[in-house]
């Protein structure tokens, strides 16, 4: 099945970025297919590359980053993104700043699309 | 893209317009996808009934006074505008009150409608 993911919740203060993450392997592991996950509201700090966490915790943007780099797509809402200071500068690699039409996409090409937020 | 049907999405606003940013950043999002070409919906229950409430006035909040644009929401081709019936009524409401026309439709309806959809996308 092909899966569109939505995060609406920022990393740490919330579950859903983590519980996203989960769903995701667990999915790709069954042999689903993940078209793209949608970065929006307080979501988008998911994907700065400035975090700075402890050694004895998840690293939660390295660890979209590191999916990202295998060949999952992430989409970061240009106007959520601005409004939160995560610009290109600040950019994790292998995600994208684009706009709302490509959740609107996922949306159209996705078999489910599965929210996780509050 | 290969032609397909157009899917069925809902946008299903549940937060009151201020307190938080999802009613705005929600709005948004229809905004966009009234572009598509697909079948939308927008339906408001709980206390994003208040989203629609005549006579806003935020200046002493100091942040953006959005209701108005809720006004645009046919124009920007979201077909479906529904108010869930016992939302309004708990929260002492009645179609007077609201800035624009919206079909009321009590839960049970909803949940039936909420079935029928593609995508539901929670703000």
């Amino acid at each position: 099945m092909k899966f569109g993911i939505l995060v609406q919740e920022g990393p740490y203060n919330h579950e859903a970025s983590d519980s996203a993450y989960h769903f995701i392997q667990a999915a790709l592991a069954k042999g689903h297919e993940i078209t793209g996950v949608f970065f929006y509201n307080d979501g988008v700090t998911n994907t700065t590359k400035l975090m700075d966490i402890p050694a004895d915790d998840r690293h939660i943007s390295k660890r979209w980053s590191e999916l990202g780099a295998k060949g999952v797509e992430l989409i970061v809402c240009v106007a959520a993104a601005k409004r939160r200071g995560i610009s290109p500068d600040v950019l994790i690699d292998n995600a994208r700043i684009d706009g709302l039409g490509q959740l609107s996409e996922l949306c159209i090409e996705s078999d489910r699309l599965i929210t996780f937020g509050d | 893209m290969e032609e397909q049907a157009p899917r069925k999405i809902m946008f299903v606003n549940r937060r009151a317009p201020h307190g938080s940013i999802y009613a705005y950043e929600g709005l948004e999002v229809i905004l966009i996808f009234g572009a598509y070409d697909q079948e939308i919906s927008a339906v408001f229950l709980d206390d994003a009934v208040f989203s629609l409430k005549k006579g806003q006035d935020t200046s002493e909040l100091g942040v953006k006074e959005f209701s108005a644009t809720f006004r645009a929401l046919e124009a920007y081709g979201v077909e479906n505008r529904y108010v869930e019936k016992e939302s309004m009524e708990q929260r002492g409401l009645t179609l007077d009150d609201l800035i624009m026309d919206v079909e009321v439709v009590d839960g049970a309806t909803l949940r039936k409608a909420m079935g029928e959809q593609d995508v539901l996308l929670p703000f």
